[in-house]
């Protein structure tokens, strides 16, 4: 269990298993419904970890190691707690051909945190996207929820001022 | 709004929405879709809003929130009904003066016009823009003209009459032979004839077959099947309804990639209405075919894509994908016959069963027929999404739509077919688009991503970029695909970082051999495509980054560095602000230096230049 031990707070607080409970309960008897619940909990709670994904796991009669193979084969999971606001640039070919590495590279450098990465003062998460259907306007860069079109590294900067 | 249970209850309530509606009243389509969004769409909008009711205009003007009209470019765009003016780089500010001069007034304001590359004349209407004018948007047009939030824009259009033929007019197999004799193929990827799929899960024993729609859409660079959703999600599901009275199911998924929340919501919007019309549940239109459709996000999984896979994952278990000695047809999700096809193949549905097959097959080449929707981006002046027939030429589309490559520079290579794909050089550009002579030249049709790369584009970068993508994807099944892939990822790395030796080229196509024979689904087959395709055509690209460590692109970081001009350096500072590492040096108004044992090379200097005095040796 040396994943559960690295989440610093007890997230699975009586609260946190009410709503996972309501969740589950939408999808009681359908197929299907681990990938839906999973999707939601994460909207709820941020991210997955061990012992959120154990309690999926036993209230929905799924294995446990299913769960978390479930939750490691997609990138949409996350088991590691993200920042304030969520930048992801993306590295589909369009942006890829219009400058996206220089821009995660830039980034990485400015904030001080690779992939993956959150900064120590948990402003930011930083992660790469294999396209978001916005190619047209590559290179782009999504902040939280907000598209950012023809990314140039002398922009980020001001890109980012308003995310606190 | 109570069901429709008959035909007829459905053409009347066709005539009734388009009776009501004024052909007269003004209509201002607005591009909402996702790339117009990141323009500030939603801001004009509601300045639109705002401004109509100060005016007090709500009888004579209507604001339409559209799907993608394709030229995203130029975005945020809108056009203006029923004179079909074009106006593009549409800003907040502008609007006041579009509802005054353009609505209430008969004016144009030529400000916001398209202007012609080469003939420098303002265009006002939409279809003399040449983007536009060598288009056949048959599946996307609409796409521009309805809210896709409303289903009585897609019912005024004709929307669900192909059902009703379907339904009332023909049977099952008719179906079937009619888009067997158009001689639909698959749009996601493949090319596999969908008659041919359908009639075989038909025919497979069961009680329960399903019908699912890929909109996984993993290819990067492509969006069509996303505008498609968000745009025009009726004509989608009307797709799916007839293919599923033909196969004879009565329950259909769409399988859409979690990154799309526009096109999840408005494809849960579209089955919400259609199911208060009656037009999917029990009983459609009083028949006693019943249908109903959900919807299964993706979870980011390229591999989630292929059919297996997909339906793995629709069964909520990790997408692995699985040997197809049993085609899904025969026995697919939770282990029924299953048919899986594209977005944009079940959009071209409604279209055959009401236009005919013969109307639809004179459209295209002898052995693809109809139209082909592409996302044309990467090093190309006009980006956006075009739907062109199939066998006109890839120089058409990149050089007489796409406007060619912008900042004077040589076009070098479009990238087909995703990373399953290949690079096609500038002598193959005039092939007729079609599947058969795409695969001949190494590439493939794939989903539509059309990604144009110029002379700064490195060849070998971008194989080592595709391999990057696929290593990372790989579920890990198949050795060969899992290892393989990382191997030869590895040695291209190698390449690009000044590492390259002798024999690398044949080791890359040795290695590729193996994992393109030995790997059980479409992804680890197809893996090596964008190494082998640039090797084919690039040689002397690889060979000059292995035997003389040059990067001819001048893009592999390893092999090249930053240099200031000094005689055009004017000392403005600009560069010496802008270094992330502070590398860059010198007084004002004298030539600056870059110290390159600081520089990481991000090339921002070279960015924000204004004399274009940092050259890359
Ligand atoms: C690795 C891999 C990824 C794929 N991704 C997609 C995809 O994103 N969208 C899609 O429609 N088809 C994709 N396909 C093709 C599907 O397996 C399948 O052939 C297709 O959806 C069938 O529909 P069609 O006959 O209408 O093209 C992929 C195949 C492979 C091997
Ligand atoms: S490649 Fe970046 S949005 Fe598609």
């Amino acid at each position: 269990m040396e994943i559960a031990a690295k989440t610093e707070e007890n997230i699975l607080t009586k609260e946190s298993m009410e709503i996972l409970d309501k969740i589950i309960s939408r999808y009681k008897g359908k197929r299907g419904a681990l990938m839906p619940v999973l999707q939601e909990a994460q909207e709820e709670f941020g991210y997955l970890p061990i012992e959120i994904q154990n309690y999926i796991a036993t209230q929905m009669g799924i294995p446990a190691s299913e769960v978390y193979g479930v939750v490691t084969f997609y990138h949409f999971f996350t088991m590691v707690p993200k920042g304030r606001h969520t930048i992801k640039v993306c590295l589909g070919t369009a942006c890829y051909v219009r400058g996206g590495k220089k821009i995660i590279e830039k980034l990485k450098n400015d904030l001080g945190i690779d992939i993956g990465g959150t900064t120590p003062d948990r402003r930011f998460s930083l992660d790469v996207v294999r396209c978001l259907g916005a190619c047209g306007l590559a290179p782009v860069v999504m902040v939280d929820n907000d598209i950012h079109q023809g990314m140039k590294p002398s922009k980020l900067d001001k890109t980012l001022e308003p995310y606190k | 709004m109570s069901k429709f249970l008959s035909k007829q209850d459905l053409e009347e309530y066709r005539k009734k929405i388009i009776n009501s509606r004024d052909p007269n009243k003004i209509i201002i389509a607005l591009c909402g879709d996702t790339g117009c969004q990141a323009y500030g769409a939603n801001k004009i909008a509601d300045a639109f809003r705002k401004e109509i009711k100060a005016k007090n205009l709500q009888d004579r003007v209507e604001l339409k929130i559209t799907g993608c009209h394709g030229f995203c470019e130029r975005g945020p765009l809108i056009v203006i009904y029923p004179k079909k003016i074009f106006y593009q780089k549409v800003s907040e500010k502008d609007v006041s003066e579009i509802i005054s001069e353009s609505v209430v007034n008969d004016n144009v304001i030529e400000r916001l016009l398209y202007v012609h590359p080469e003939t420098k004349e303002p265009i006002v209407k939409e279809d003399e823009v040449p983007f536009y004018n060598r288009q056949q948007k048959i599946i996307s047009g609409m796409n521009s003209v309805i809210d896709p939030t409303n289903i009585d824009d897609y019912i005024a259009i004709g929307g669900y009459s192909a059902l009703e033929k379907a339904l009332f007019d023909m049977d099952p197999d008719s179906i079937i032979e009619e888009v067997k004799k158009a001689n639909l193929r698959g749009r996601g990827g493949g090319g596999f004839p969908t008659g041919v799929k359908w009639e075989s899960c038909k025919n497979a024993p069961g009680d329960i077959h399903y019908v699912i729609c890929n909109a996984d859409e993993g290819d990067p660079g492509a969006y069509m099947d996303r505008s498609l959703l968000e745009g025009n999600p009726h004509s989608v599901l009307e797709g799916m309804m007839i293919g599923a009275y033909a196969i004879g199911s009565s329950e259909g998924y769409v399988y859409v990639r979690n990154e799309y929340p526009l096109a999840v919501e408005n494809v849960n919007i579209a089955i919400k209405q259609a199911r208060e019309y009656g037009l999917l549940g029990e009983n459609i239109l009083g028949t006693d075919f019943s249908f109903d459709i959900k919807v299964t996000r993706g979870g980011g999984a390229f591999v989630c894509g292929e059919s297996t896979a997909l339906m793995a994952s629709i069964e909520g278990l990790w997408g692995e994908p699985r040997a197809k000695h049993i085609h899904t047809v025969v026995s697919g999700l939770y282990n029924k016959p299953t048919n899986l096809n594209n977005v944009e193949t079940w959009a071209n549905v409604p279209l055959i069963i009401n236009k005919g097959a013969d109307w639809y097959s004179k459209i295209g080449t002898e052995n693809s027929k109809g139209t082909k929707i592409f996302s044309l981006v990467g090093k190309v002046n006009n980006t956006g999404l075009v739907e062109v027939p199939m066998g006109i030429t890839l120089r058409e589309i990149i050089f007489d739509i796409g406007g060619g490559v912008p900042n004077g520079k040589k076009f070098k290579a479009v990238q087909t077919g995703g990373p399953s794909g290949g690079c096609i050089p500038e002598e193959y550009l005039d092939t007729p688009v079609d599947f058969d002579r795409l695969t001949e030249l190494g590439s493939m049709m794939g989903s539509g991503g059309m990604i144009v790369m110029d002379e700064s584009t490195c060849m070998v970068d971008v194989a080592r970029y595709f391999l990057n993508f696929l290593k990372d994807e790989s579920c890990g099944k198949c050795t060969t695909c899992r290892e393989g892939i990382k191997r030869m990822y590895e040695i291209l790395t190698d390449i690009t970082e000044g590492r390259g030796k002798e024999g690398d080229i044949e080791l890359l196509e040795e290695l590729g051999w193996v994992v393109a024979n030995a790997s059980l689904c479409g992804l680890g087959q197809t893996a090596p495509n964008p190494v082998l395709s640039t090797i084919r055509y690039f040689r002397d690209e690889y060979e000059a980054h292995i035997k003389e460590k040059r990067c001819p692109a001048k893009v592999c970081k390893a092999l090249i560095r930053y240099e200031i001009d000094q005689e055009k350096c004017t000392g403005c500072g600009r560069c010496r602000i802008n270094c992330p590492v502070e590398a860059i040096s010198g007084e004002k108004k004298k030539p600056h230096i870059i110290d390159q044992e600081k520089c990481i090379k991000c090339g921002i200097c070279h960015e924000v230049c204004k004399f274009d005095a940092v050259n890359i040796i």
